[in-house]
């Protein structure tokens, strides 16, 4: 293994998935291990296409996928083993309460239920649900559901967490709890992938920021990074993102 | 609310009404409308040969109608109520849970109570709609094999329709009233279940225990029967000769229908605006789960049948759909039981009953487990093999099935040991067949679209009925005629080849 390899959590090289036209398009990327890394782009860009194939949940075209120095399309069982994937659409078990959903999440990824019985509950009264530990889910909000996604997630102790869209729906109480809780994660290691359009988010906790357009990567770097680029050292975020797509668009 | 506004609303409802019955019928597909439509014309016409098989016999019937003729005409006609009643049921429960709907009905400012009236007439039409189409291949015969007395027979559909859709707002807004809100959707799911089936099998129970045979005919036309009834002159028997064409019980009828129907729209409209808001309120429950430490050590594969199983158990689309199985089975079950005392040779009708029951139950499970994943992208992200994950959820359909016909087939085996293992078997062939068409067909879907599950895949849906047919006749002429289950046997296994064949999974 080459020693980039092992620094990075995530190296995907030449990414390609074609639909009805190409998605996402021989896409490098590296995401540097222990760092918050926010991806953005407009709608269409191919952020989530990409995540999807990180995480194993789409096979790309072409490319190859590297999880902490394992290759994802050859050994998927082991790359899934330390990752975790949250869609912006929670997608939970109505009939189950949070603790049974932990519980079987724990159980898919072979967790010792001594470990993760605490942690489960520690997780889900971090993120406000301690009244609700046995209610069946069928009855909670969109921001409730997504609270029980993302402790699912994080109950089987990830080392890369990506996450697509993961604050649609929360409240701001909950938005600052999650932010706080994948910080925490941050700071013990753990890397995180997130897509946003809260260009906010991206500004206060990504150590790096991607951006992508037409499934390509048109941008990287730390945000004074990405300020030096552009040449306008006092321009935000929002300015800089409208005017790297707009580019794009205009090119293509 | 003006009278204009209510017939704009009374439009919008039977439009909707359309739109849902017609995506029922198309998957959602706009191109496959013309198709579904051709479909529909030539399964009515196709239906016109069970239909002759059913009621030709009583096309040349003569006045007057004797006693035992009324009691099977009248049997019928409740029988076909007592279905469409089981469908109002879950029509009306339906309504009060669209809640999107509901939210903008009572957000808008109209009068509730008259927007639920229209909405209370539309579930009928609905309702009446439905019977009318059903039942028109059984009236054509009638028609053509004797005469147009029988169109009146039209008029006592659509009171069935009337009193049954009447019938089953009462039912639920008491049910809403007695049991509240959160319990009142698997409850109706269970009733409608029990009334479309029980009364079918408290007729075959009946005949098992006077003639030990499972035919309703048997009871219906004894003596006994004949004795125990009303008088030729009792109103009891005026649907049957409404349908028979005699003016009079007809014109009664239908305005006692359309009199119930406006009794149920001026005394539950109101009623009903506040069940939905109460609904609305409500709909999602909180429903408190196990205490109990749900974390246990064990394989992944463990995990999923844990999570499976649960999931089943908590399925109110299970919980009726087993409960109306089983009510099926009941009848099979008596005449096993009369069996160990009279070693009667009508045991062996158990057997295709059972292996049919197998075969459907084990389709509607494995759809459940297999294509029902609420949380795809969960259990895809998963360390594990995909392999791993299809075996883990088809252990789970097969140790079902296994629990449920077990303790059938080891009663059987104690009358008749040798057909309990061609019973125990064919199970297996049957839930098996069932299961792998659902592998075969599978697409990934939420739990809650099971209703649909047909529309997504016909050839899937026809198959899974082929199947359990074709294996319960197989097991049946094992039992009989072995070189006739061959044939049978041969011919159902072809016809899951080419199930396989044909199916997206090859690819």
């Amino acid at each position: 293994m080459k020693p980039a390899e092992q620094s990075s959590a995530l190296q995907v090289k030449g990414l390609t998935k074609r639909f009805d036209r190409v998605a996402v398009d021989a896409l490098d990327l590296t995401v540097r291990t222990g760092e918050f890394y926010a991806l953005l782009g407009p709608n269409g860009a191919g952020k989530t296409t990409t995540l999807r194939m990180v995480a194993g949940l789409l096979r790309p075209d072409s490319g190859s996928v590297s999880v902490l120095g394992i290759d994802a399309l050859s050994d998927p069982v082991a790359a899934k083993q330390i990752t975790a994937w949250v869609s912006d659409e929670p997608m939970i078990y109505d009939k189950l309460t949070p603790l049974e959903y932990l519980a079987f999440v724990a159980g898919l990824w072979g967790i010792d239920p001594q470990i993760a019985q605490p942690s489960a509950q520690d997780l889900l009264v971090s993120l406000g649900l301690g009244p609700h530990l046995y209610e069946r889910c069928e009855g909670f909000s969109k921001g409730m559901r997504q609270k029980v996604a993302l402790a699912g997630a994080l109950v089987h102790e990830p080392r890369l967490i990506i996450l697509d869209e993961p604050l649609t729906g929360l409240d701001a109480v909950s938005a600052r709890h999650v932010k706080g809780l994948l910080g925490d994660r941050v700071r013990n290691g753990c890397t995180v992938i997130m897509t946003t359009h809260i260009l906010e988010v991206a500004e206060r906790m990504a150590d790096r920021i991607g951006v992508i357009a037409l499934g390509r990567l048109v941008a990287e770097g730390t945000l004074a990074e990405l300020r030096q680029q552009s040449g306008k050292n006092d321009t935000s975020l929002e300015d800089m993102f409208i005017a790297l797509v707009d580019v794009e668009a205009a090119a293509a | 609310m003006s009278s204009a506004a209510l017939t704009w609303f009374a439009r919008h409802e039977i439009r909707l009404a359309w739109r849902e019955w017609l995506a029922m019928m198309t998957a959602g597909r706009r191109f496959k409308k013309r198709t579904a439509m051709v479909g529909l014309i030539v399964f009515a016409a196709v239906l016109h040969l069970p239909a002759y098989a059913v009621v030709g016999r009583f096309a040349d019937l003569q006045p007057p109608l004797d006693k035992s003729t009324l009691i099977v005409i009248t049997t019928t006609i409740f029988l076909a109520w007592a279905l469409m009643l089981s469908q109002a049921i879950e029509s009306v429960t339906r309504v009060f849970y669209a809640r999107a709907d509901l939210d903008l009905i009572m957000s808008s400012p109209v009068a509730l109570s008259n927007v639920f009236s229209v909405r209370i007439a539309a579930i009928a039409l609905s309702v009446t709609a439905m019977a009318l189409l059903l039942s028109t291949p059984f009236v054509d015969v009638l028609v053509i094999g004797g005469g147009s007395r029988w169109f009146a027979a039209y008029g006592v559909v659509i009171t069935i329709g009337l009193s049954a859709a009447a019938m089953a707002v009462a039912i639920t807004i008491a049910l809403f009233r007695t049991i509240g809100a959160s319990r009142t959707r698997l409850v109706a799911q269970i009733l409608a279940a029990i009334i479309g089936a029980g009364f079918v099998i408290a007729l075959q129970i009946a005949a098992i225990m006077s003639y030990g045979t499972l035919s309703r005919f048997a009871v219906l036309t004894s003596d006994a029967a004949a004795a125990f009834a009303p008088d030729i002159d009792s109103m009891v028997w005026w649907p049957a000769r409404a349908a028979f064409g005699e003016a009079e019980p007809l014109l009664l009828l239908l305005a006692g229908g359309f009199l119930l129907l406006g009794a149920t729209m001026a005394i539950f409209s109101a009623r009903f605006a506040d069940t939905a808001i109460r609904v609305s309120a409500n709909a999602a429950p909180a429903h408190q789960g196990f205490r109990a430490t749900a974390f246990r050590k064990g394989s992944r594969q463990r995990a999923l049948r844990w999570k499976e199983f649960l999931l089943l158990r908590r399925d109110p689309w299970l919980v009726s759909q087993t409960l109306m199985q089983l009510l099926y089975l009941v009848p099979p079950g008596v005449m096993l039981w009369r069996s160990f005392a009279d070693r009667s040779t009508a045991v062996v009708l158990i057997t295709p009953v059972l292996v049919m029951a197998a075969g459907q139950l084990a389709g509607g499970l494995a759809w459940l487990t297999i294509s029902g994943e609420d949380a795809a992208d969960l259990v895809t992200t998963a360390p594990l093999p995909p392999s791993s994950v299809i075996r883990a959820k088809v252990e789970v359909v097969l140790i079902t099935i296994g629990a449920i016909f077990a303790p059938l087939v080891a009663a059987l085996a104690f009358a008749a040991p040798l057909q309990a293992a061609v019973t125990a078997l064919s199970v297996a062939i049957a839930a098996a067949a069932a299961t792998s068409i659902q592998l075969w067909f599978r697409v990934q879907a939420r739990r809650s679209q099971f209703r649909r599950r047909q529309t997504s895949s016909r050839l899937a849906t026809f198959a899974e009925a082929f199947s359990s047919i074709g294996w319960a006749a197989t097991a049946a002429l094992a039992l009989s005629i072995p070189i006739a289950a061959v044939v049978t046997g041969l011919m159902t296994a072809g016809m899951l080849a080419a199930m396989w064949k044909f199916s997206p999974r090859l690819g």
